[in-house]
């Protein structure tokens, strides 16, 4: 998570979900929090029963609107430039709290000089190169004071130039100041410009902007909840990026009731980031030594990465250790600890890229473990063709899921399928032992309840198994390119005499390595200031030090609910320390008291010469408020004592962006990849400029505007399915529940298109088209883009797939695969398409998956390209309707709907008679 | 009875129509899913209480374009009401639908012959015959996890502590407490089932809800009415008829004296 890692250090929710009680205002956008997360959605309800006001702000009155207090409609896709509104609002009130941004925000600091807004060049902001496409980010930094004495200590990468410090001016009279600097970007956000291109009700709007002044500050905060509904979008860390400054000019971020709620998709997707199923990625957030960067050696690699100040400082013990778990004895100090053993990226090998060159026939063989590409990816025929070219495929999953059976699919033919399908059987959750990390970080652990049916095994156990057999394969061989199977540390063997007998792995003797412990003696070590980087220790994800304290104290087993202390310290352990608030120092002022009684937290204490408080301080235990860092100081002695966000250099949160988005150093309203409309701000831009894209017959995109897709489309989920529906499906108690493949449209565009609440109909894309059944509701409306401008939206939700006890087309059929520059993310929450009545014609989807690229259109191992900025039709033109059928007159419209279809019935009727 | 009697008390005002309730108490019931078909009723697509879905979560759409901060969707947990003077208890001839220990009205599976008198006698349309069981089924309060000191399953699994189970007079002063504080902040809010019209007939309810909007809007009757309620004025026309056409029989068929 980019969006807030590049803002405040660490891509985690910076809050947790039993604090949202504390909360006086709670805004959900980009989030169904009630339908999609209904057991943490309690403590937003606790907080309103507290009397806090909940907000949400959604394309789609859901039944998270239904429990808000307020709901404010937007057109999927303009979220940046809602919040930049509100960002402006704020700034142009002088309602920003000043004491929390000028101690702990970049503010003050002011800008490099060369940096040029897109305010000057037109929707682009300076470094920009014409032949790549991307942004060198060299101008997105601060002006540095030649005066202060360089940073001492090895640790070389600093995103300050030359490791010096800033310019800084505290009576931010600068122009240049950061703060002045965003004034000016967002200057641009009027109220009337929100609702130009959100559609939101400008009254609404306002609505929000008081609401959140009123609720920030010394007694009162605020916090945001968002979820997919921000992340699927081509400015997808922007998105986030731009509630995260939000909240930093509110004074919102680390202090009880405040931050950002981050609410994950997936039962233990924070634990699969955090170790580490990301390309770019290894456990704990080290990052994966690239090509480009020339990281071939060990010490190149981890000076590109050590910080001078905070736990980055260490990351050569992190990295050591990573490699002292993974290598054992094999990594040494003389052999460069093993490190020519790691694999070097070479490029986007993300999700997406992976596709399409399977698609070309670069990638042999795939394994899903419990992924189900064919119904949950974007462009799913493009993802089946792909996997149709394969030589073969591994799914494991609990059933046999659309991916396990593409092949015998209704319209394929199985002879012209070369691919080989192994399925295996898994166990299921109850079935296995293991841990959750959720999405507030923490760890849970959860004992096997019952045996597994047959020969169903955990991922875990396969997965070990698995590597004994290669091991064993390769036992003599004296390749070198065999050592990095060879020289891992693989001995997991379970205890348990009937888990062996099963092929079971030791969850315990994992987490034990994951914990870390020294090399000599075997203790488990107590937190990641036991590292060293001098071959000691051995640790698997430095962030999860702690968890597993001593032989027999696993941390994440704990279950202790203590109504008194309404964090519960004591349930599972969550990463970092046990930090449950993260830069909880932020919730005093920076002389360290509270910044008030009603909002306190963690606290400076003298006596005692420590922090304390609620929550376990996110800071050095012993650093008074007082204390200022002297200039050659390393790691956490580098931090001021009134820096709170620990993992950036300066401890300051950075709301000009400089540490690294592809996309600007400052969040900026650009549409959808796909939209009916122009870009209303930058009609030169229509777009995000270095968005990663496609461009193949295999992956059409709609051209902006075009009369054949004149609706926004967006996907989602129900409460009563989860993701592609391979678990929910099959179940009858659930399947019963939502049995169709539906899609919700307005009345308004029903009436439009002659369609009636139950009727089938299709809905289509360049990609391919879907039938469903229509749910016309008045929770989905037409945006109202100013004077005689309409836009509809339908949207859809995506579970449905050709196997299970319900089934139905999949949406995931019609967006296109374009992504986020920064993370690679797709666009499903907003694209074009259109929509009719009737049901499709079968076979409609096959074409695509069919389709063979030219080597022309290919690019290596499906590597993206970025579009450069494009013009679109401007603030006036685009797909627009100019008039939509009055609210009084809905009713009448559809009685005419429903006897139109009433005649044409009889008339066909009529019709089968005669022929008859 | 030495156990005070315990009910739901269901609050719509929290409910996020998640229906974990309906598939919590399928589950521990083992109660088959009704089928798979698409309503068009919002995202309601079990349709209704049944003999085999004995939780419903009702979904109640109130869009309004013109005035949109009116709008509401609104999400109700229907249940068997447990009710003091039961129509389905009354009506039952084998005695196989009991008041249990707990206060709560309880079919007894082996001893329902499937008759189906109780089916017309509820006023709420709650209990249905199960025609492969051949027997009545509806929500037995999950007796046998009371009978374990367990709340029900459908309260168990509620994430937003919109049912709640509990001592039937605890749930009602918890109630009384909402509805003031609801009324407080300017909202409407209705008890259904503790003291109003609709318990003119059927008494208090063991299981009774927390409305913001009339009966009517939930498929709640206003003023449900007792079968039974009909039984004096029925046998009393009944016997009047009778005596009547009696009356008349003796009047045109009076036997006629010999003629001599």
């Amino acid at each position: 998570m980019p969006g807030l890692g590049t803002l405040y250090g660490l891509g985690g929710a910076t809050t947790h979900l039993m604090d949202l009680q504390h909360a006086d205002l709670i805004v959900i956008q980009g989030s169904n929090f009630a339908e999609n997360h209904p057991v943490g959605f309690r403590f937003a309800l606790m907080a309103k029963e507290r009397g806090a006001t909940i907000v949400h702000v959604d394309p789609r009155f859901t039944r998270t609107s239904a429990l808000a207090d307020l709901y404010i409609p937007i057109r999927s896709g303009t979220d940046i430039a809602f919040t930049g509104g509100l960002i402006n609002y704020v700034l142009s009130n002088d309602a920003w709290f000043k004491e929390y941004v000028l101690a702990y925000t970049s503010a003050a600091l002011l800008v490099d000089p060369e940096f040029r807004d897109t305010e000057e060049l037109d929707g682009m902001f300076s470094g920009y190169d014409p032949v790549s496409h991307t942004y060198d980010p060299k101008t997105w930094s601060y002006e540095v004071d030649e005066s202060s004495p360089p940073a001492g200590g090895e640790g070389g990468a600093s995103v300050h130039e030359g490791g010096k410090r800033p310019k800084s001016d505290p009576t931010l009279q600068h122009p240049r100041c950061v703060i002045n600097v965003l004034k000016r970007h967002y200057a641009r956000y009027t109220p009337e410009a929100v609702e130009r291109i959100t559609g939101a009700p400008q009254e609404s709007f306002l609505k929000l902007a008081r609401l959140l002044i009123a609720n920030s500050g010394r007694d009162r905060t605020a916090v945001y909840a968002y979820a997919m509904g921000w992340a699927q979008h081509t400015v997808g860390v922007q998105n986030i990026r731009a509630a995260a400054t939000l909240q930093a000019l509110l004074g919102n971020t680390g202090r009880p009731g405040g931050g950002i709620m981050a609410l994950r998709g997936h039962a233990s997707i924070q634990g699969s980031t955090d170790i580490a199923t990301l390309y770019d990625s290894f456990p704990g957030y080290l990052k994966v030594p690239t090509v480009e960067k020339n990281e071939t050696t060990f010490a190149a690699w981890t000076k590109n990465h050590t910080m001078r100040s905070g736990r980055w400082a260490e990351y050569p013990a992190f990295a050591v250790s990573l490699l002292k778990a993974w290598y054992g004895e094999h990594a040494r100090a003389d052999n460069d600890w093993n490190f020519a053993r790691l694999p070097l990226n070479t490029g986007d090998h993300s999700d997406l890229p992976m596709f399409f060159a399977m698609k070309d026939g670069e990638v042999e063989g795939l394994v899903l473990y419990g992924q189900n590409p064919a119904v949950g990816g974007q462009n799913a025929a493009l993802q089946r063709g792909a996997m149709e070219r394969l030589k073969w495929l591994v799914v494991r999953d609990i059933f046999e899921t659309e991916s396990a059976s593409f092949w015998k699919r209704e319209d394929s033919n199985p002879e012209d399928i070369g691919t080989e399908i192994f399925f295996l059987p898994v166990s299921g959750v109850a079935e296995k032992a293991g841990t959750f990390t959720n999405t507030m970080r923490l760890l849970q652990f959860h004992e096997k309840a019952v045996e597994p049916p047959g020969e169903a095994r955990s991922d875990l156990g396969f997965t070990y198994e698995l590597g004994k057999r290669l091991r064993a394969l390769y036992a003599d061989s004296t390749n070198p390119l065999d050592r990095p199977l060879l020289d891992l540390t693989w001995d997991y063997e379970s205890d348990d005499p009937h888990e062996r007998e099963r092929g079971e792995a030791d969850v315990e003797k994992v987490m034990r390595e994951i914990n870390g412990f020294r090399v000599e003696g075997g203790e488990h070590v107590r937190d990641s200031h036991d590292l060293r980087d001098d071959g000691s220790t051995a640790c698997g994800a430095w962030i999860y030090c702690g968890m597993f304290p001593e032989p027999g104290r696993n941390l994440t087993r704990r279950r202790t609910a203590d109504p008194a202390q309404p964090a519960a310290p004591g349930w599972g352990w969550s990463w970092p320390d046990n930090v449950r608030t993260l830069y909880n120092r932020a919730s005093a002022d920076p002389d360290g008291n509270p910044w008030s009684e009603r909002k306190r937290l963690i606290w400076w204490d003298d006596a005692s010469g420590a922090w304390q408080g609620n929550d376990v301080p996110n800071f050095p235990l012993h650093t008074a408020p007082s204390y200022r860092a002297p200039a050659d100081a390393r790691g956490d002695a580098a931090i001021d004592g009134d820096a709170p966000f620990v993992m950036l250099e300066y401890g300051r949160s950075e709301i000009f962006g400089v540490n690294g988005t592809a996309d600007g150093p400052m969040p900026t309203h650009y549409e959808p990849r796909e939209s009916p409309v122009g870009n209303a701000l930058y009609p030169n831009v229509q777009y995000n400029p270095v968005l990663k894209e496609w461009r193949r017959r295999d992956n059409p995109y709609h051209a902006i505007g075009d009369p054949k897709y004149p609706y926004v489309v967006t996907t989602y989920r129900l409460t009563e399915h989860h993701a592609s529906g391979v678990m929910s499906r099959q179940l009858p108690w659930l399947a019963e529940l939502q049995p169709a493949a539906f899609c919700e449209l307005s009345p308004e565009l029903a009436v439009e298109k002659e369609i009636r609440n139950g009727d089938w109909v299709t809905i289509e894309t360049a990609r391919g088209e879907i039938e469903a059944r229509a749910l016309v509701t008045g929770r989905m409306q037409p945006f109202r883009l100013g004077a005689g401008r309409f836009v509809h939206q339908i949207g859809i939700p995506y579970h449905f797939g050709y196997k299970g006890e319900v089934r139905g087309d999949s949406a995931n059929d019609l967006p296109p695969l374009v992504a986020d520059p920064n993370v690679t993310i797709h666009e499903g929450k907003a694209f074009t398409g259109n929509i009719r009545r009737g049901r499709r014609s079968p076979f409609s989807s096959r074409t695509l998956e069919l389709e063979v690229v030219p080597q022309t259109e290919q690019t290596p191992f499906g590597s993206p390209e970025r579009p450069g900025p494009m013009p679109g039709p401007g603030a006036e033109g685009g797909m627009v309707e100019h008039e939509i059928v009055p609210p009084a007159e809905v009713m009448e419209a559809a009685r005419i709907v429903h006897a139109r279809a009433e005649a044409r019935a009889a008339e066909e009727e009529e019709g089968t008679d005669e022929h008859a | 009875m030495s156990t005070p009697e315990h009910g739901f008390f269901t609050d719509v005002t929290l409910c996020i129509g998640c229906k974990a309730c309906e598939v919590a108490c399928k589950q521990w019931n083992q109660l088959p899913a009704d089928g798979y078909a698409f309503s068009g009723n919002s995202y309601d697509n079990t349709n209704g209480l049944s003999a085999t879905t004995w939780r419903h979560v009702a979904f109640v759409e109130q869009m309004d374009r013109v005035e949109p901060s009116a709008s509401r969707w609104m999400m109700m947990s229907d249940v068997c009401k447990h009710c003091t003077n039961a129509g389905c208890l009354e009506a039952c001839p084998t005695g196989a639908i009991v008041r249990n220990e707990f206060g709560d009205v309880y079919v007894q599976p082996d001893v329902c012959n499937g008759c189906g008198y109780c089916v017309p006698s509820c006023p709420f349309g709650v209990v249905a015959i199960q025609p492969e069981a051949g027997v009545a089924q509806k929500c037995t309060l999950c007796y046998d996890r009371q009978k374990d000191g367990l709340e029900p399953a459908c309260a168990k699994s509620c994430p937003t502590d919109s049912i709640t189970f509990g001592p039937v007079e605890e749930l009602r002063a918890l109630a009384e407490a909402r509805v003031a504080k609801l009324h407080a902040e300017g909202r409407e809010a209705h008890l259904y089932g503790v003291d109003g019209p609709e318990t003119r007939d059927v008494g208090a309810l063991n299981a009774f809800f927390l409305i913001p909007d009339r009966p009517e809007v939930f498929n709640l009757p206003p003023k449900p009415v007792l079968p039974s309620k009909f039984q004096r004025a029925a046998y009393t026309s009944g016997l009047l008829g009778a005596l009547a056409l009696t009356a008349v029989g003796l009047a045109v068929f009076r036997p006629k004296p010999w003629s001599a």
